[in-house]
């Protein structure tokens, strides 16, 4: 692996990496106050892509990058304020099943306005083309938009959960919601506030993911599975965890693509020679790079087994 | 006595008229089994239109004067759907079915067929398969029941690498593919044939990447990228074929030529756009601007529901059949497959024949090349203002392969 290649990678992986933090970030942050795994997180996300792609056609990328998100979150803290609240005192299980409806519901509903073939959602002309060259290898401004409003997005979530008077509530509800409720606070518009905060988060993942990557109806489902291991590896409800869990899906998956090794070839170098003949041949020849897609979910179940409450977590129940 | 004969022979007459012409108006029922959900759905729905357009054309006036209607059902892409799709076909009295996107679900037909027109004398059942690839289909797996319309994995690998040999730039090339059958068919068929045709192009890569789970393409890239490749060879399509597309010209990958089977279905013209103009090559049996009965088609696709009409397979099939109905004077499943068994009949791109041996379609294969529409080309993709331009054409005995199929005839 030479030097220019190891840094392209490592610039991809960290762009990857950054993106499924914009999505886990408001997935655990969610789930940290509220307990309830939002099934529909990346329909939000995709959301965010498909409006987007219809307000930069009137007024234009930059504006839809603002107000997108915003749309978003609006819909979120309606769903959280009109829907979930009224299941909340049914229980865990029926706010899961209501969250998993809504991502059908959401699913549909964008096949029907929008078709369910990909859209034409197109950067914006100064995001086009390269920001730099290295090596003879461009890397897209696109990517380095990412990684810019990601890391802002990692400073302005940081600064309002630890600087302002609101973060501070958030912070105290996420603990012992009777005890802030009891000092006059309003706890279930905090609640909705941070869901329609985190959904807005994802919203804004998705104007930027939706013209780097593809927008289409099978978005989020794609994207659907990693988010919650990320926010399972980083430990539910550590914005820290789920960063640096981000980062490590993101390069390992990058890295893994390029790695030609296989079981078959290990043995090889050992002296043992095996073809196609050999039992298990299907399972020794296959590579790192094709089981690369696969690693995140590995990762999965051996935090799972070894560290269940995650990287950074700190519930223990 | 003569008033007599008169009627005789007027009778006569009237009985030979039914006979020749005993399907005439006839409605021809064609169930079509493919996804029209999931990921695939959007390519699934534009297919289920270009048959429902195309019935509707061949209704209006051919030869054999049948109707054609079809019935489209949603398989989710799943070899256990479309069984259970085909049993549902056939209750409802339906006796052809066509199928193509993907060889698993293919394969499901197949077999079904098999079993079932082997205990059903009389309610026979015909398959016609517009685009599954996989070369098994018409050799150790191939049916009696089954004609395949679109060109096999290992046609179109010939008419590429025949174009490819001729090609000096051609040095490193690169294989990139989904990792299930018709993936890993292309790259076995692609090592074969450069071996074969060019020893001295050196095989760089050979990558399997999962079907349609990849979202970012940038690691493959910069993977190629290194491998200092001058050529990708790649069966992807879909997303996967848009993401990588994509990908390629983010990272400014400008001296590597894509070398694809399906840069022109549902998705992928959009992510090529202008970035691409020059560099990606498709083999096909068609292209966008083929001249002939089919312009009129998809221009009058294209003016009624706005897509591309790209599935040239579904035009043989109505042009097999109206020709086989005329032949055989019915539309009687098993009179129709003992016509079409080694049929040469007229199609858009010529005369084209059904192979008796393996009931695969042999037909002359294109080159084209991501081009600006325009001038002798005007019809673009996906309103991008692109199109595929032919730059090579093959007739059908080059792109040929043998077949080891051992048909089993009904006696």
């Amino acid at each position: 692996m030479n030097p220019e290649f190891f840094v392209i990678s490592l610039l991809n992986g960290f762009s990857y990496g950054l993106l499924l933090f914009m999505l886990s970030s408001g997935l655990t942050l969610i789930f940290s106050m509220m307990g309830v795994l939002n099934f529909a997180h990346t329909s939000f996300y995709m959301l965010g892509a498909y409006f987007a792609y219809s307000l930069s056609g009137s007024i234009g990328f930059w504006p839809a990058l603002v107000l997108a998100p915003l749309l978003v979150g609006v819909m979120g803290a309606l769903f959280e304020r009109y829907c979930l609240r009224r299941v909340h005192k049914f229980g865990h299980v029926p706010e899961l099943l209501v969250t998993f409806g809504l991502s059908y519901l959401v699913l549909e509903l964008v096949q029907l306005v929008w078709g369910r073939s990909t859209v034409p959602y197109g950067l914006p002309p100064l995001l086009q083309g390269p920001l730099f060259t290295l090596y003879g290898t461009q890397f897209p401004r696109s990517r380095s938009f990412i990684m810019l409003v990601a890391l802002l997005m990692l400073l302005a979530v940081w600064l309002v959960l630890t600087r302002t008077r609101i973060g501070l509530v958030i912070q105290a509800a996420l603990k012992h919601p009777q005890m802030v409720e009891a000092l006059g606070h309003n706890v279930p518009r905090v609640f909705m506030l941070v869901f329609g905060g985190g959904c807005a988060l994802a919203g804004l993942a998705g104007v930027i993911g939706g013209n780097t990557y593809i927008t289409e109806p099978a978005m989020a489902a794609s994207v659907g599975s990693i988010i919650f291991v990320v926010v399972v590896v980083g430990g539910m409800g550590s914005l820290a965890g789920a960063f640096l869990a981000s980062l490590l899906i993101g390069i390992v998956q990058t890295f893994a693509v390029a790695l030609d090794y296989s079981l078959a070839g290990a043995l090889a170098h050992v002296g043992v020679q095996v073809g196609e003949g050999s039992v298990g041949w299907p399972v020794l020849k296959l590579t790192i790079s094709q089981v690369a897609p696969m690693l995140p979910y590995l990762l999965l179940v051996l935090i799972l087994i070894l560290r269940p409450k995650g990287l950074l977590g700190t519930r223990e129940d | 006595m003569q008033r007599t004969m008169k009627t005789i022979a007027f009778g006569a007459m009237l009985v030979a008229a039914g006979a020749a012409f005993a399907q005439k108006g006839e409605t021809v029922k064609i169930a079509w089994i493919d996804p029209l959900s999931g990921l695939m759905a959007a390519l699934g729905t534009n297919q289920m239109k270009s048959w429902q357009y195309l019935a509707e054309e061949f209704s209006k006036n051919n030869a054999a004067g049948v109707k054609f209607e079809i019935i489209p059902i949603d398989n989710k892409l799943s070899p256990q759907e479309t069984t259970a799709a085909l049993r549902s076909a056939m209750d409802q009295g339906v006796r052809y079915v066509a199928q193509g996107d993907g060889s698993g679900p293919a394969l499901a037909i197949v077999d079904a067929l098999e079993k079932h027109n082997a205990r059903n004398k009389g309610k026979e059942v015909l398959y016609l398969n517009y685009a599954a690839v996989d070369p098994d289909l018409t050799n150790s797996k191939c049916s009696y029941w089954h004609f395949r319309l679109d060109a096999d994995t290992s046609m179109k690998m010939e008419a590429l690498t025949t174009y490819m040999k001729d090609l000096p730039d051609v040095k490193k090339v690169y294989l990139i593919n989904q990792n299930y059958s018709h993936g890993q068919q292309v790259s076995k068929y692609a090592k074969e044939m450069l071996k074969r045709k060019r020893a001295d192009v050196e095989i760089v890569g050979d990558d399997l990447a999962p079907l349609a789970q990849v979202r970012d393409f940038a690691p493959y890239v910069a993977k190629i990228k290194q491998s200092g490749a001058d050529s990708v060879i790649t069966g992807n399509w879909g997303s996967d074929l848009a993401l990588l597309i994509k990908a390629a010209n983010d990272a400014g990958l400008s001296n590597v030529k894509f070398y694809t089977y399906y840069a022109v279905a549902t998705g992928a013209p959009t992510a090529l756009g202008a970035a691409a103009a020059g560099k990606v090559y498709m083999v096909g049996y068609s292209h966008p601007n083929h001249e002939g009965p089919i312009n009129a088609i998809v221009r009058g696709y294209k003016a009624k529901i706005n897509d591309d009409m790209y599935t040239g397979s579904i035009y043989h099939g109505f042009a097999m059949l109206t020709e086989a109905f005329q032949r055989a004077k019915s539309t009687d499943p098993v009179k129709v497959a003992a016509v079409m068994d080694g049929m040469k009949f007229n199609s858009f791109n010529g005369e084209v024949e059904m192979r008796k041996t393996d009931h695969q379609l042999q037909q002359g294969l294109y080159i084209t090349r991501w081009e600006k529409a325009g001038g002798k080309y005007p019809l673009d993709a996906e309103n991008t203002g692109y199109t595929f331009v032919p730059v090579k054409y093959y007739e059908p005995y080059v792109a040929s392969t043998p077949t080891s199929c051992q048909m089993k005839r009904p006696s």
